[in-house]
């Protein structure tokens, strides 16, 4: 039943142009290294594709920073708050996969909360992004519940997710921004 | 009371308040701890609106913030609405690149939610 993350990544990885790839603990250094890291690799694209890339990359990785669940040891390389970060460009359009490991309440707030934003147009979303940015809660985390409509709202697309089981109480997360503009 | 000046570094922008009446944010806003940078700015603007500057010139000219932030700017936004309430004058210049409709909406989304006169001001690369 275990997730084969390293499978996952293989499909991933394969028959797209690979321009930036990370994979397992998400630190603070690492968010900042991984940023200059892509904005250099996207500097021949449009300041505002590149922007909108940023923008998308910042929220993931700190999602993942603050959100990942440790695993046990899969095998001997893959354990602990396991998350993986890849941007590649998808035949026209750059595309942003983020994967972590997430336990069962995680995983009953992020499909509510991702299927509203989907059903949404975008001045709906823009009403729910202006109402929780000025409703004064932090979650315990310190996000503000804010970051999946915001990278709907800068993608320009709607966000595409999975969960697959890993064990009774842990689940794979996956999510795809394509970054339409 | 005293001024505030933080140089700016790669996650966290520069910031200059002065007692004098200038409010100043310019760079990038994407700490993972928002509110651990954001509080002293909130405390300071606390305290300075017990005695604000005749006019209060606020300059926001950000890159990019990541979604923490946009809270914490909020909040400072709330005090600077608290002191213009009172009958003080207070502008806010909310700086933008050109082409940067995502950092313009942004300050709009600001605009319908604090009731003070923002003036969008496109920067040309």
């Amino acid at each position: 039943m275990a997730f084969n993350v390293r499978q996952w990544l293989t499909n991933n990885t394969t028959s797209n142009e690979i321009f930036f790839l990370f994979q397992g603990e998400v630190s603070s250094s690492l968010i900042a290294d991984s940023l200059e890291e892509v904005e250099a690799k996207v500097i021949d694209t449009t300041p505002k594709i590149r922007k909108k890339i940023y923008n998308v990359l910042v929220e993931c990785l700190q999602n993942l920073y603050h959100h990942s669940h440790s695993i046990d040891a899969i095998d001997t390389e893959i354990k602990g708050p396991y998350a993986a970060c890849i941007l590649r460009y998808n035949s026209d359009h750059f595309q942003i996969v983020a994967g972590n490991f997430i336990n069962n309440k995680q995983k009953g707030f992020l499909e509510k909360h991702l299927t509203h934003i989907n059903s949404l147009n975008d001045e709906e979303l823009k009403g729910l992004y202006k109402e929780i940015l000025n409703n004064q809660e932090f979650s315990e985390k310190g996000g503000g519940g804010l970051g999946m409509v915001d990278m709907c709202r800068k993608s320009g697309s709607k966000l595409e997710f999975k969960f697959t089981p890993h064990t009774e109480e842990i689940y794979f997360f996956e999510l795809v921004i394509n970054i339409i503009g | 009371m005293e001024p505030i000046s933080i140089a700016g570094t790669p996650k966290t922008p520069n910031v200059n308040f002065e007692p004098s009446g200038k409010v100043e944010i310019k760079g990038r806003s994407i700490p993972e701890n928002s509110i651990e940078f954001y509080k002293p700015l909130v405390d300071w603007l606390e305290s300075y609106m017990q005695n604000p500057a005749g006019k209060t010139d606020v300059n926001i000219q950000l890159e990019y913030f990541n979604t923490s932030s946009s809270k914490c700017i909020l909040d400072v936004f709330k005090k600077l609405e608290a002191i213009y309430k009172s009958g003080n004058e207070v502008a806010i210049n909310w700086y933008y690149e050109e082409d940067d409709e995502d950092m313009l909406e942004a300050g709009e989304d600001y605009q319908s939610i604090i009731k003070i006169p923002f003036k969008m001001i496109e920067l040309e690369e």
